[in-house]
């Protein structure tokens, strides 16, 4: 059965912008998908509203559509490009709401096209619940008791029957928003209410807690012959109760019996054929550890998270295989991409073991529970290879960027021993250092701890193992026999040399003496059954190494890891490019990066991929291993930049900008007197380390200032402090000041933000394009509003930011990527920030201009000068049209964050809103975002008192003759009676109760972000809950108004290619 | 770590002079085999005490072997037959509620020597480079030398099925509907209990019972089982078979060995293959229904394609990987056979339908009468 003939024109549909549940694995499955479809000649559509991915970039597929996807936009790109078909699995739940309705209004019956891989019945069949139970019931697959609910009343009920604890899960919803487990009534209320509300068709399932069984999950591939693999089964290490996008997950399967297994892998089999899906599907089961009974948690109809990470666990691109299928091929039709050789058509089979650790961003969200549950707060994830669990497991932490050498972190070991215990019962991110804390204190036993915690005792007793190594090395002699078994059960250098107390020189004699080196082994699908030629690499201590060093030039590229705020999807996007320009540069291109959702770690992107964790210790080996010409770091964000100092230090070879530099353009001090000598402003500062300084700096610059860290990463405890009260409060809660951590404290020029991304050869700069922002200075780059190009600025300031870029990048040796954000205060230009390395930007001016940024630079590095190539220097002509790039915020996954804008970053994502007509861009980017835009209602404004001035005033008096009615808080609303703007006072609790009712937006400026306590979180959190657009920035409203103009008056958009 | 066996040595030597050095577990001592390896990810239980293993010293590809410890239900047949077992990293704490001892203490029970610690896929790139191989397994502390000279001293055998038959005629499952007659060469449980389950009685033959005997027993059908050795050195079975092709008008039906027996009495030949396949992830294509199934793997040598097509046999099922033959049927007669196990354990149960298709054929029979 080969491909379908009829099939000359597909369209792919794209995820849209990264949240919390549906990240880069998306990019990843669908670049992929598209590379499968283009090279059977087949004409290939990309829809995706998302900037920073791979696959919306030039090359990936025929036709790029960088535009919302809403039905609207879909239905006019359908009429004109009329595909053959359309392929929605490989957008996430967003591809496949989209097709659905799309399907359901009758769009793709109108112009006959058909959805390809899963149809509208299997979609229904797995995801709308009682269909689901229908179905299981139907073909005897065992699932929990449970009723679907749409009120509060038959909730109730259920209970009354069954019994707590009951988990909820909202039917339709990304990362199971809005679910949870309610062991009372008074959090059935609330999860209910809250399930029933986030469901898109406002509908709960409430069954039967299974939690503390054993969660498994099985990827499971059929072709339209109805033959099924499965690619890879994976083991939960905490049990169920946990998200399966929390947990740390194992693969394959460690504790389970052939027959347990085969038990699972039958009923997966069962139920994707009941689905009839061609192409991926992901199942979840429980298990139940003491009958060996389980029961059918979820199906994912589509490839997923669960999926890109089987992929890379096992080897076999299960979105490529899913897109063949659905042109049509069978599996045994198709090769095994690895072996080459061998048959796609058969179980892949691991010989090492692959441990998935999550990122979570409670590093930035310190308002919001750490506790972890049915709803999914990660961001990213790392995935680490090795031989032994205990191996892959410490390497995996190494990877996550926690700043952990082993199975501790300070925070934990600095607790006593009741806070301890407490802690681990808490089940939050920290449960693994707290299991190992207890450990090794003693104050717990295997037994306890499964008691308590339900994880299997198979990992726990690694995890003693572990402790009880640790304590060897701590009292016995560091012998080669030791040595090489810590280093095979993972420890790092750090944790031998801490543990041991040898001196890292002994370390290395013993070392070198006996030969005691990683060996790289080959990810090959088959156990080393066949002979395989993917260069995909992990390493270990073993006795054969695999790697072939070739006799070419070798560049290596240290990826950006786990997707977390402030570092996304767009350092994979440069990595990618970049490994593609050493390619076409004549060199080897190598990449090392833990990510197993990306782009970057797919084993046809570069010429070899070791993955690995990014620890030195890791790159290092690396290096040692391959001997590249030269290391590049600054395309994966602050986590290969943070690796420069220590790659120097041991003379490797960075390309591009040189430390030193890097270095200066980080230290505050030593910048600010590089910039002062070449006469560039920077708004004055001061670094401090105790509050007396803090106020006597006060007194020299006055409020307001910006407060935060010396040496963050986006924007992190970062605040705009306007009086001594919070300066105060900053001081004491936010950051604790000392000699070692000083404070940096700027004067906050107020005025517009401007950002630069320029390439620069050491001589010239190329500027692709410049970027203004919406909001002014204060709010963090990432998250506001952009626009390309500039179009507000003189030109005289123009040229002021190109002048001030070349000199900037003169002075700090940039070669390479530099982003520099500027403030102007409409008298001045200041210099904020300078980052010598690629930028959340640089994908997007990338495409917007056609630039080709990193290609430039991966020239530049290599000695290539800019005014040589076709794109000159200096500023790059404008293009004929608008760029809004809007960010896009997980706010409904994590509850108590307050999504106020600031300096600290919050956003998961962005879209972009491409038109001719700047207002038409900006509208374009809102509908992209999801952002609900009414057209008429109430707006409840609050403001705080720097915000009560005219020109607020004047966008608030645009809302209401836009006939949207006004209440405002007593103060805003006084402020608002005297400059001509009717508003009716109202207080926050009465606001709060007419949220979703009358009042359907809010402009809020809050004096104070991250404060749940503070008065008008509630009211901004039950907008966000109830999908309402909230505006915490002036700058923003006025945007948004426009965005509502142009939607009540129906003005027509026109959607295409750039 | 889990170094309770740290001070015994292990070693496994291979007849061109390699060594691999790691831990010694389980039975202290030393056995000669023929060195091959199993890919499967589950299943070792059932793999070491699967009669076929006779002889054989088992590398497991995936790393982490005793997860999940030993049960008193995993077992396909009486006691473990492979001669030794080389893992990369042995679970001492096994966690299932199913495991009653761990894989160590079972093995020193069983006398099967084991070696842990070497790096099984260097070892195993080796066997699928060179071939299977002979190699020496000891945890006793021999030396090299002695391993070298023991391991030239000794033949390997290639006539194993005689050893692990049945030793006298058994009849299993009284008052089935259909009578089985069983000849086997090393009977795996489940297969035993994929039959009785599909209401087959069955009566086990002794290696070597005539096919007089066998068709004295009247049986609705005949199976020929897996079984350990190259089948060429069965000549008695190989024999007896062939009456019974020519004899037996009733259904046939062969799995692993039992297919090889059947070439070989229809005429055909069987080789050694280089390495074999041994796991449960390969892909079979069936010619018939055009459609591919996942199956278990366990066999060194295999069915010369064109050899059987002469002889009245139609090739019905192809290794999708390297294109051998996974499955025969007479042209004419109820008799087909299987190179795969159809009754997995361990692996997946996709190709149980071939049961069925067995106990259907019988049922056929019995309509015609």
């Amino acid at each position: 059965m080969p491909r379908k003939a009829s099939l000359n024109k597909l369209l792919i549909i794209g995820s849209g912008p990264i949240i919390i549940g549906q990240a880069a694995e998306f990019d990843y499955a669908g670049t992929q998908a598209c590379k499968a479809i283009r090279e059977e000649g087949i004409e290939t559509i990309l829809v995706n509203s998302n900037p920073a991915t791979i696959m919306t970039d030039q090359g990936i597929a025929d036709k790029v559509y960088m535009e919302p996807l809403t039905e609207e936009a879909m239905e006019q790109i359908l009429e004109k490009e009329r595909p053959d078909g359309i392929l929605a699995g490989f957008g996430g739940q967003t591809g496949l709401n989209l097709a659905m309705a799309l399907e359901e209004k009758g769009v793709l019956g109108k112009y006959g096209m058909r959805l390809l891989g899963v149809n509208r019945e299997s979609i229904e069949q797995a995801e709308d619940r009682e269909a689901f139970k229908n179905l299981m019931q139907q073909i005897g697959e065992p699932i929990p008791p449970s009723v679907i609910a749409t009120n509060i009343e038959e909730c109730y009920q259920f209970v009354k029957v069954i019994g707590y604890p009951v988990i909820i899960r909202p039917a339709y919803t990304l990362g199971g928003t809005g679910g949870g487990v309610a062991t009372n009534d008074r959090e059935l209320e609330l999860l209910c209410q809250r399930g029933i509300e986030n469901s898109a068709i406002n509908q709960i399932l409430l069954e039967k807690s299974v939690a503390g069984w054993k969660e498994i999950e099985y990827e499971v591939i059929r072709d339209g012959r109805d033959n099924c693999i499965i690619v890879c089964s994976m083991e939960n290490l905490d049990p169920v109760g946990v998200h399966t996008g929390d947990s740390i997950v194992v693969a394959p399967t460690q504790t389970l019996r052939d027959e347990e297994y085969q038990m699972l892998r039958d009923s997966a089999v069962k139920i994707i054929r009941s689905l009839k899906i061609e192409g991926g599907c992901n199942v979840q089961f429980a298990l139940d550890p003491d009958t060996g009974d389980y029961i059918v948690i979820e199906v994912n109809p589509r490839v997923s998270r669960s999926s890109a990470l089987a992929s890379k666990a096992a080897g076999y691109p299960i979105a490529k295989i899913a897109a063949k299928i659905a042109l049509g091929y069978s599996l045994d039709e198709l090769k095994n991409y690895v072996t080459q050789e061998t048959s796609a058509c058969f179980e892949p089979v691991l010989d090492y073991c692959v441990v998935k650790f999550p990122k979570w961003p409670f590093d930035k969200f310190r308002t919001v529970s750490r506790k972890l549950g049915t709803q999914m707060k990660a961001t990213g994830e790392v995935m680490s290879i090795c031989r032994t669990f205990e191996s892959a497991l410490l390497k995996a932490l190494t990877s996550v960027e926690i700043k952990c050498d082993g199975l501790r972190i300070p925070f934990v070991s600095n607790l006593n021993n009741e806070q301890l215990m407490e802690k681990l019962a808490a089940c939050d991110d920290e449960r693994i250092f707290c299991v190992a804390e207890a450990l090794r204190r003693n104050l717990i036993d295997v037994e306890g701890l499964y008691d308590m915690l339900r994880i299997d005792r198979w990992f726990l007793k690694k995890i003693k193992g572990i402790i009880e190594l640790e304590q060897r090395l701590q009292t016995q002699p560091l012998t080669k026999e030791l040595l090489y078994e810590a280093e095979s059960r993972g420890f790092t250098d750090t944790e031998i040399l801490n543990m041991s107390g040898v001196s890292r020189e002994v370390l290395q004699d013993i070392r070198i003496y006996h030969d005691i080196f990683p060996v790289y082994k080959m990810v090959d699908t088959c156990g080393g059954e066949f002979d395989a030629a993917t260069p995909y690499y992990y390493s270990c201590y073993d006795d054969e190494d695999e790697v072939e060093v070739s006799p070419e030039e070798k560049i290596l590229v240290i990826g950006s890891g786990p997707i977390r705020i402030g570092q996304g999807i767009e350092f994979d996007y440069c990595c990618v490019q970049g490994v593609w320009a050493i390619k076409d540069m004549g060199y080897e291109a190598i990449i090392m990066n833990n990510n197993p959702e990306t782009v970057s770690t797919d084993f046809d992107t570069s010429d070899k991929l070791y993955f690995e964790s990014l620890h030195i210790d890791n790159v290092m080996n690396v290096v040692k291993k391959e001997r590249p010409y030269g290391v590049i770091l600054q395309f994966g964000g602050q986590t290969s930049l943070n690796l420069a100092e220590k790659l120097s230090s041991r003379s490797i070879n960075i390309l591009g900008t040189p430390y030193k530099y890097i270095d200066l353009a980080e230290d505050r001090e030593k910048f600010c007197a590089l910039l002062d000598e070449i006469g560039i402003s920077v708004p004055a500062g001061l670094a401090v380390t105790t509050q007396e300084e803090a106020f006597s700096a006060v007194e020299k610059l006055g409020y307001p200032l910006v407060v935060r860290p010396s040496y963050v990463i986006g924007g992190r405890a970062m605040q705009v402090v306007y009086s001594d009260v919070e300066l105060k409060r900053y001081l004491k809660e936010a950051v604790s000041i000392s000699t070692e951590h000083p404070v940096l404290i700027d004067t906050y020029i107020q005025g517009k933000e401007i950002e630069v991304d320029a390439i620069a050869d050491g001589e010239d700069v190329l500027i692709p394009g410049i970027m203004e922002h919406i909001e002014r200075t204060g709010v963090h780059s990432g998250d506001s509003v952009s626009v390309y190009p500039n179009f507000t600025i003189s030109k005289e300031v123009e040229d002021t930011l190109v002048d001030y870029t070349k000199r900037i990048a003169k002075a700090l040796n940039i070669i390479g990527l530099v982003n520099i954000q500027y403030a102007y205060d409409g008298k001045k230009i200041y210099v904020i920030e300078v980052n010598p390395r690629a930028s959340r930007t640089v994908p997007i001016l990338s495409k917007v201009t056609k630039v080709p940024m990193v290609k430039l630079a991966v020239a530049a590095m290599l000695g290539h000068k800019l005014r040589d190539s076709q794109y000159g220097t200096g500023l790059y002509k404008k293009m004929d049209y608008y760029a809004v790039k809007v960010p896009v915020f997980s706010n409904a996954k994590l509850t108590n964050m307050d999504m106020a804008l600031g300096p600290e970053m919050k956003s998961t994502g962005e879209v972009l809103g491409i038109d001719q007509d700047l207002n038409k861009a900006i509208y374009k980017g809102f509908l992209a975002a999801g952002t609900k835009i009414p057209t008429r209602g109430s707006v409840f404004v609050t403001l705080r008192n720097p915000d009560k001035n005219v020109a607020t005033a004047k966008i608030v008096k645009r809302y209401q003759q836009l006939g949207f009615h006004i209440y405002a808080s007593e103060g805003t609303g006084a402020f608002l009676k005297a400059t001509g703007v009717d508003a009716d006072i109202i207080d926050y609790s009465k606001a709060k109760e007419m949220i979703g009712e009358e009042i359907n937006m809010l402009i809020n400026t809050p004096k104070v972000a991250n404060r749940p306590e503070s008065d008008t979180f509630p009211i901004r959190r039950k907008a966000i809950e109830r999908g309402l657009p909230v505006m915490t920035c002036v700058d923003t409203a006025a945007a948004f108004v426009i965005a509502i103009n142009l939607k009540k008056h129906g003005t027509e958009l026109e959607y295409g290619t750039l | 770590m889990e170094n309770k066996n740290e001070k015994k040595e292990g070693l496994l030597y291979l007849e061109d002079g390699s060594v691999y050095k790691g831990h010694g577990f389980g039975f202290p001592g030393t056995r000669v085999g023929e060195l091959v390896f199993n890919t499967s990810m589950t299943g070792y239980q059932k793999i070491l005490t699967d009669p076929s293993y006779k002889g054989q010293v088992i590398t497991m590809t995936y790393p982490l072997v005793g997860n999940y410890g030993i049960s008193d239900i995993d077992n396909e047949s009486g006691s473990v037959h492979a001669f030794g077992l080389v893992v990369k990293d042995l679970c001492q704490e096994p966690s299932n509620s199913r495991s009653i001892k761990n894989l160590d203490k079972w093995l020193q029970e069983q006398e099967t020597p084991g070696v842990w610690g070497v790096d099984t896929r260097k070892i195993t790139k080796k066997i699928r480079t060179e071939g299977t191989v002979k190699c020496v397994i000891s945890n006793e502390g021999i030396s090299m030398e002695e391993a070298r000279t023991l391991c030239g001293e000794t033949q390997l055998r290639g006539d194993w099925m005689k050893t692990v038959s049945t030793p006298e005629r058994t009849t299993l499952g009284s008052g089935g509907k259909y009578k089985v007659a069983v000849l086997d060469f090393g009977v795996k449980t489940n297969i035993l209990k994929s039959l009785l389950s599909r209401g087959c009685q069955l009566e086990l033959f002794p290696y070597g019972a005539s096919a007089k005997e066998i068709m004295a027993s009247d049986p609705d059908g005949i199976f020929l089982t897996n079984g350990p050795g190259d089948p060429e050195e069965a000549r008695e079975a190989i024999e007896e078979t062939a009456i019974l092709l020519r004899d037996a008008d009733v259904p046939i039906f062969g799995i692993c060995m039992g297919h090889q027996i059947l070439a070989l009495a229809a005429g055909g030949k069987t080789y050694k293959l280089k390495y074999g396949h041994r796991g449960g992830n390969h892909g079979v294509y069936d010619k018939e229904t055009k459609r591919s199934y996942i199956t278990s793997q366990n066999h060194g040598y295999a069915v010369k394609m064109e050899s059987i097509m002469l002889k009245g046999m139609e090739v019905t099922h192809l290794n999708l990987n390297d294109g051998t033959v996974e499955g025969m049927e007479h042209r004419d007669l109820p008799i087909f056979s299987v190179q795969f196990h159809p009754e997995a354990s361990p692996g997946p149960n996709d190709s149980a339908y071939l049961f069925d298709k067995f106990v259907n054929l019988m049922k056929g029979g019995e309509e015609h009468a």
